[in-house]
């Protein structure tokens, strides 16, 4: 069964991964188009990734289901905030052009130690602590991912990108175009966001609902050490700008995680447990409650099949499809608020593409329209919680909704 | 020779009246206390440039320069022509001021003939800042400056064709139709836009320049020295970026210089009415950097100040804030109706003209012929006319371009419900609006 986890923070699964076969997939780096037509992906590059993308990983692990003990054995545990440090380090030690820039990065190690001890290894400059100017730092990587760097910029808190909404809207999603093609921003934006722990309502903030129609940005979100690493790494050797998100409660969470190295594809999404009955499409803190409502799902009968969409711009439609096709119902369970967030785009994207398959309206379950209060009561309310998700499936395979 | 220079240059300026500053007496609103007691401390002082921690600003005391240059200066012209410029360099200053003026009198032209649209900012009057400092550059250089970037990109090296092209929304415009007037780039020329919002391309510079510094001391290559210039306008002085920026570069002393073209106005706000402390070099020495105050409707004036603030940042010394005080011939855009500047203003302004001052001093140094001008301008005119024919000549963008440069990597597009990526798929690219 599942591993005794250190610190982890209520309802939050742990889990045993055995090595996945999808770990390996690699997406090679294009030649970039500087400014001609969009290049035709090789037909190799497709199948391939539809190979590893239906070799599903091992599902969370149910009650009965065996840990493959001689896998158990390979690979390293490690926390979330560690295995996101070591795709990074791994990164830079690879490619000189890469670097860190935000508060208390360098020195401090990191508020949530995702760059610890980086700034003894490769310096002040590579891992750069800059004064407290978001709109002006993050122009500033952006302006040197222009001209050659690698940057990867973090906001201590998501929330305070909102103050460099002008150069992630301008600059970062924009500028390759405006171009004409000529510069690209080969930048990645990283931080914590989505509610914690009675932060009270400006450090709750779920800025994957306000970046997302920046045109020309990427977006992922992690969930797990193992995603987090894979996801770190190729978010930095994309060229594209990619804002990677992070979960303020989900640093503490352990997992085994390859030795080798490994790249994850930033476009796919990841297939966390098979099933029939319905889909739940979900990602960040809200997969773990989906796995925890999945266990009591499960006990009553239920066979859900549970997809970290991971990638929340673009939408994995191939996985996502698939998936509708099989089950004909689907449930978003997602952090954001009700109002224009990924779920509502996701529902918007379902519709348009997969309402032949859909034996019902697709569902979503959402946060509250409301700054997340500080109260531990009424913050409870604003998030989806795993009770309602339960409530939710056995509606939805009744046919009662 | 830093510490004297500027004073010793002063002394042979083109023409007296220009460094007392006395015009700016009527440049506003006189409601500002004191006003007419600051203007001349505002313009007339000539603040050096040292390496050190805070300029003389400090001192309140007039420069000795004010006084040399009250009373006009005839000085042999071979004397003078050797100290400031030779002939070659000076007749490349005049064609690059010429290039700056006639395109935009044309892009005005254009404008109202409907071949041009939407919002364009026009730089007439205020060459001698872009010819001064980027005349000063050397190829790898950067710049940055905002939606009044024609002439700077002229003045780097863009090509008329390009620009004009961009302007008219054709597929051969230097970003391919897709930028228009407010974003021009070139990644040969090293120009990193155009931006439409004022402050924004500041810490875009920022980065250039940290580029270069860390390029040097963590790629450890030697061989990069790009000093980048950030050029922006008064209005940017009260808009946070640009103290924030100020701070990081002083702080890590990056080979930046920021350029502050002061033209007194932002749409219709004047600098006075704007800004607690008008006087914008000042505000260097809180961040640690020197602040320069230059007449920016004297090019070699500015290209003295400009060499001295390159010379600075390439040598590792860290960044300048300059001043350039200039005025813009025309409206904010060509769609400002300016109605609230006054006559008495443009007036004092038009009579400075940095071309016809240029023009002058060339002829009096016996620099040039009127000849060699002419051919200059007749030069000019034709790559001008040359450019708005191969404009109207070029093809307007395809629909197979919308989707092209959205993204450098266009899996970012992401992998459609047939498990390809969309990228993959022809009818794509043929940019419908259903991705």
């Amino acid at each position: 069964m599942a591993a005794a986890g250190a610190a982890l923070a209520p309802g939050i699964e742990n889990r045993l991964l055995s090595p996945p076969n999808a770990g390996r997939i690699r997406c090679s780096s294009s030649a970039v188009p500087a400014r001609g037509a969009l290049v035709v992906r090789g037909a190799a590059l497709s199948e391939e990734s539809r190979k590893n993308r239906s070799s599903a990983l091992k599902a969370v692990a149910v009650k009965g289901e065996a840990p493959n003990l001689t896998t158990a054995k390979s690979g390293h545990e490690i926390l979330l905030f560690d295995a996101l440090r070591e795709g990074l380090e791994e990164e830079m030690a690879r490619d000189p052009t890469v670097c860190v820039i935000g508060e208390d990065v360098g020195h401090y190690g990191g508020s949530y130690k995702v760059t610890k001890g980086l700034a003894e290894k490769f310096g002040d400059l590579r891992v750069l602590d800059t004064p407290i100017c978001e709109n002006s730092f993050t122009g500033m990587g952006i302006g040197a991912a222009m001209t050659g760097l690698r940057t990867v910029v973090e906001g201590m808190n998501m929330g305070f990108l909102l103050l460099a909404y002008n150069q992630i809207s301008n600059n970062a999603g924009m500028l390759h175009y405006t171009s004409g093609g000529q510069f690209k921003i080969p930048i990645v934006i990283r931080g914590p966001g989505g509610v914690g722990k009675q932060l009270g309502a400006e450090h709750s903030q779920r800025l994957e609902s306000y970046f997302q129609s920046v045109p020309g940005l990427q977006m992922v979100a992690c969930s797990t050490p193992y995603n987090a690493k894979g996801l770190m790494k190729a978010a930095i050797r994309s060229d594209n700008p990619v804002i990677l998100y992070e979960h303020v409660l989900l640093y503490n969470l352990k997992e085994r995680i390859p030795d080798e190295e490994y790249v994850l594809c930033l476009e796919e999404a990841e297939l966390v447990r098979p099933g029939k009955d319905v889909t739940i499409l979900t990602y960040s803190r809200m997969r773990h409650f989906v796995l925890q409502a999945a266990k009591t799902l499960v006990e009553r009968g239920y066979d859900p099949e549970i997809i970290d969409i991971r990638s929340l711009k673009p939408f994995d439609l191939f996985t996502i499809g698939n998936s509708i096709k099989k089950t004909h119902k689907v449930l978003i369970v997602e952090e954001c608020m009700r109002t224009g967030g990924i779920g509502a785009s996701l529902r918007a994207a379902i519709v348009d593409n997969f309402w032949d398959f859909l034996d019902g309206r697709p569902e979503c379950l959402s946060s509250q329209d409301v700054p997340t209060p500080y109260a531990a009561t009424l913050e409870d309310a604003t998030v989806v919680q795993p009770a309602q998700i339960v409530v939710k499936v056995e509606q939805m395979c009744q046919g009662l909704v | 020779m830093a510490a004297s220079s500027l004073a010793s240059r002063a002394v042979a300026s083109l023409s007296p009246s220009i460094s007392t500053g006395a015009s700016r007496d009527d440049a506003g609103s006189s409601s500002v206390v004191g006003f007419h007691k600051r203007s001349s401390a505002f313009t007339g002082r000539r603040v050096r440039i040292s390496s050190g921690h805070g300029s003389s600003a400090a001192h309140g005391r007039r420069s000795c320069v004010v006084a040399a240059t009250a009373a006009p200066v005839k000085e042999s012209p071979l004397k003078i022509a050797d100290a400031l410029v030779t002939r070659e360099e000076g007749l490349e200053l005049y064609e690059d001021m010429i290039l700056g003026r006639c395109f935009e009198d044309m892009c005005a032209q254009m404008y109202y003939r409907s071949k041009m649209f939407g919002f364009v900012h026009l730089y007439n009057g205020q060459e001698a800042v872009s010819t001064g400092f980027i005349k000063s550059l050397k190829k790898d250089d950067y710049i940055c400056s905002t939606y009044r970037d024609h002439v700077h990109a002229l003045s780097k090296g863009v090509p008329a064709r390009q620009v004009m092209s961009e302007l008219f929304g054709k597929a051969t415009g230097c970003c391919r139709g897709q930028g228009g007037s407010m974003h021009m780039f070139s990644k040969e020329h090293r120009l990193l836009g155009g931006f439409a919002f004022i402050g924004e391309g500041i810490p875009v510079a920022t980065g250039a320049a940290f580029n270069t510094k860390y390029s040097r001391e963590v790629l450890k290559d030697l061989s990069v020295d790009a000093v980048t210039l950030a050029f922006f306008g008064d209005g940017t002085c009260n808009n946070g970026q640009f103290f924030e920026c100020l701070n990081m570069a002083a702080l890590w002393k990056l080979p930046i210089v920021y350029v502050v073209e002061n033209n007194l106005w932002a749409i219709g706000m004047d600098h006075f009415r704007a800004t607690s402390v008008p006087e914008i070099w000042k505000k260097g020495e809180a961040f640690g950097m020197p602040g320069v105050h230059v007449d920016g409707m004297d090019v070699l004036k500015v290209r003295e100040v400009a060499k001295e603030a390159i010379a600075r940042a390439r040598r590792g010394d860290g960044p300048t804030l300059v001043e350039c005080e200039t005025y813009r011939y025309r409206g904010h855009s060509l769609a400002d109706p300016d109605e609230l500047r006054k006559p008495e203003q443009k007036n004092k302004y038009a009579v400075r003209d940095p071309i016809a001052a240029f023009k002058k001093y060339l002829l009096e140094n016996g620099l040039a012929s009127e000849a060699d001008l002419k051919t200059i301008e007749k030069k000019i005119d034709e790559i001008v006319e040359d450019a708005v024919e191969f404009a109207d000549a070029s093809p307007l963008p395809p629909r197979s371009q919308l989707l092209e440069n959205v993204f450098a990597d266009p899996r970012g597009f992401g992998i459609g419900p047939d498990g390809k990526y969309r990228c993959e798929d022809p009818a794509f690219t043929a940019g419908t609006a259903e991705v």
